[in-house]
């Protein structure tokens, strides 16, 4: 396997779609929103009746060049909508508004980073466009090319869609995941899309090539369409790779050609749509005017950006003395990120005790009820208050353990769980003294021991005490106590 | 430039558009017309020119994010030649066809 990874290099170039959250749809007033009853948010405009005239959402342009700004782009000084004409029943007009040679913003670049170093990922362009509608197969197990025919639903339709395109600079799926991941933290932390890979509000389409290593020509290109998650992004991505492969390994001949990504099997097949190359016949919409942003508008986006990812990863490592797999996993949200400051920012200690307790302990939690950081019913503060509490002395760490359970289920403050568990550690001097002395007393044989200089004895002591104080007296105050009674 | 009748009938299937024999001579004939002006243009020298793709002198026309009210979905539905579960009910799609 190595030996045939070596002989090839893999080339991969990103389409992404981010449905933007405005309020309103691109070009007229319909409220933008997930699912509710078909068509029900539709308008002329929408529904592309004839005289209709679409008016372009400014928050929408806004939102783009806000996104343009965060992925590093020139923002055009002068751009166009044009009109890309096809025939497809989601799209009630029969042309979808687009942008084509003069998107509003090109030429950007994110860096990201891994196992395989830093590198930059050019960004070809991110343009504005529509939407379209949903539609149903009906028949057929619901597959398209077999169904009877399909029913459509237009309050999608005219959602502004941005679409983002990468380079051809990423070079496997690895690299695939931490150019999405990035780019969805971004647009995150921009407030400007739900980014919400199964919802549809983020798609990613992605063209991979293999060819030999050196090789001049890039390998034919092959579009791999319904990644529904990131996860299967790097799962197409990865069985794609190798399905090439194998391919010119055998000496095949491989196609241009779009598949499809099953997520149940893992597999990647091909539509067989007929070789047809596509005539979209793009012109200018001539139902809008040419957009020429203001500097002073471009100037206030580009001041009002929040930090990106990169920086993000840069400053968690420095600030806060963060390893790198740390960093990753707070960093591969926005979300996650601000919990997690929020949490660090309340605790007056050294920051990484409180990253051990979210990924060693909260993670497990929050992954078993399929939850994210920021989705559990702990605040931050309260994560910080529990480990405070465990640096007083007032709990162990076994007893924090079950303390954070029950903050998890209940949302309750840990001070109010650790009461009402009585899980209370014990810490007065004159209470656990007395256990002490009883043990001693019990295990006259054992305490010998250690009197006579086996200090290996001690733990079976400390354990005994423990068992009868029920796990709540102070294990550090026992061992001293035992020491020094025992010297 | 020049046309002839198998570009015609191209951008006629192209745009969905059932054209019979007769109606493609006649698309022919105008289609020629119109390139036939189009090519007046491009003889004189326009370098240095920018293209202008609309002739009103404006730009920026935009509208605030500001929701209105939708048609209700029997609006929205009453010029559906079909309709199934309050969805627009279209014809097998075939994926295929250029």
């Amino acid at each position: 396997m190595t030996q045939v990874q070596d002989l090839y290099e893999t080339t991969v170039g990103l389409e992404i779609h981010v449905e933007l959250s405005t309020a309103s749809k691109m070009f007229c007033g319909c409220r933008v929103s997930f699912g509710g009853d078909p068509n029900t948010r539709t308008c002329p405009v929408c529904l592309g009746m004839p005289g209709s005239l679409p008016v372009p959402n400014e928050k929408a342009i806004e939102f783009t060049m806000k996104i343009g700004l965060a992925l590093g782009c020139k923002i055009a000084e002068h751009s166009l909508f044009h009109r890309k004409n096809y025939f497809y029943p989601d799209m009630p007009k029969n042309y979808q508004i687009s942008q084509y040679d003069s998107p509003l913003c090109h030429e950007g670049a994110v860096e990201i980073s891994g196992d395989w170093g830093t590198h930059k990922v050019g960004i070809t362009r991110v343009h504005l466009e529509e939407d379209t509608g949903k539609s149903i197969h009906i028949g057929g197990g619901g597959r398209i090319a077999d169904s009877d025919y399909s029913l459509e639903d237009f309050n999608r339709a005219g959602t502004p869609l941005v679409e983002i395109v990468s380079e051809p600079d990423i070079r496997s799926a690895d690299e695939a995941r931490a150019f999405v991941t990035d780019l969805r933290a971004t647009i995150e932390a921009l407030g400007v899309s739900d980014v919400r890979m199964e919802e549809g509000s983020m798609r990613v389409d992605a063209n991979v090539s293999v060819r030999l290593k050196g090789a001049k020509e890039f390998g034919a290109k092959v579009e791999v369409k319904n990644m529904n998650s990131i996860r299967s992004v790097v799962r197409a991505l990865e069985y794609e790779e190798e399905r090439q492969r194998k391919a010119l390994d055998a000496g095949e001949m491989l196609v241009q050609e779009t598949r499809h990504f099953d997520e149940k099997t893992g597999v990647t097949s091909s539509m067989r749509t007929k070789e047809y190359a596509f005539d979209y016949r793009y012109f200018p919409e001539p139902d809008m005017v040419p957009f020429e942003p203001a500097e002073t508008w471009v100037g206030s986006i580009r001041e009002s950006l929040p930090e990106r990812p990169a920086a993000r990863r840069a400053r968690f490592a420095e600030e806060y003395g963060l390893g790198a797999k740390d960093v990753e996993v707070l960093t591969s949200s926005f979300k996650a990120a601000q919990w997690f400051e929020a949490a660090a920012a309340a605790y007056p200690g050294d920051a990484k005790k409180v990253v051990n307790w979210i990924i060693a302990d909260l993670f497990g939690l929050l992954n078993e009820a399929g939850l994210e950081l920021w989705e559990s019913k702990i605040a931050p503060s309260q994560l910080a208050n529990l480990v405070t509490l465990i640096d007083s002395g007032k709990i162990s760490g076994k007893q924090a353990k079950l303390v954070l359970g029950g903050m998890f289920e209940t949302g309750n403050d840990p001070e109010k769980v650790v009461a009402e568990k009585g899980l209370e550690q014990v810490s007065d001097a004159g209470a656990i003294e007395a256990v002490v002395d009883e043990v001693i007393a019990e295990n006259a044989d054992a305490a010998g021991k250690v009197r006579s200089g086996n200090l290996g004895t001690i733990g079976f002591l400390v354990g005994q005490v423990m068992k009868k104080s029920k796990g709540k007296a102070n294990p550090q105050m026992v061992n001293e106590l035992l020491r020094r009674k025992l010297s | 430039m020049s046309i002839d009748r198998k570009a015609v009938d191209h951008v006629a299937r192209l745009a969905r558009l059932d054209l019979s024999e007769v109606e493609l001579d006649v698309m022919l004939t105008e289609l020629q017309e119109i390139l036939g002006h189009a090519e007046q243009i491009q003889a004189l020298d326009l370098d240095g020119v920018e293209p202008m793709s609309h002739s009103v002198p404006m730009v920026n026309s935009m509208r605030p994010d500001e929701v209105k009210l939708s048609l209700t979905q029997e609006e929205a539905l009453a010029n559906a030649p079909e309709v199934e579960d309050h969805r627009f009910k279209v014809p097998r799609i075939m994926e295929d066809e250029g």
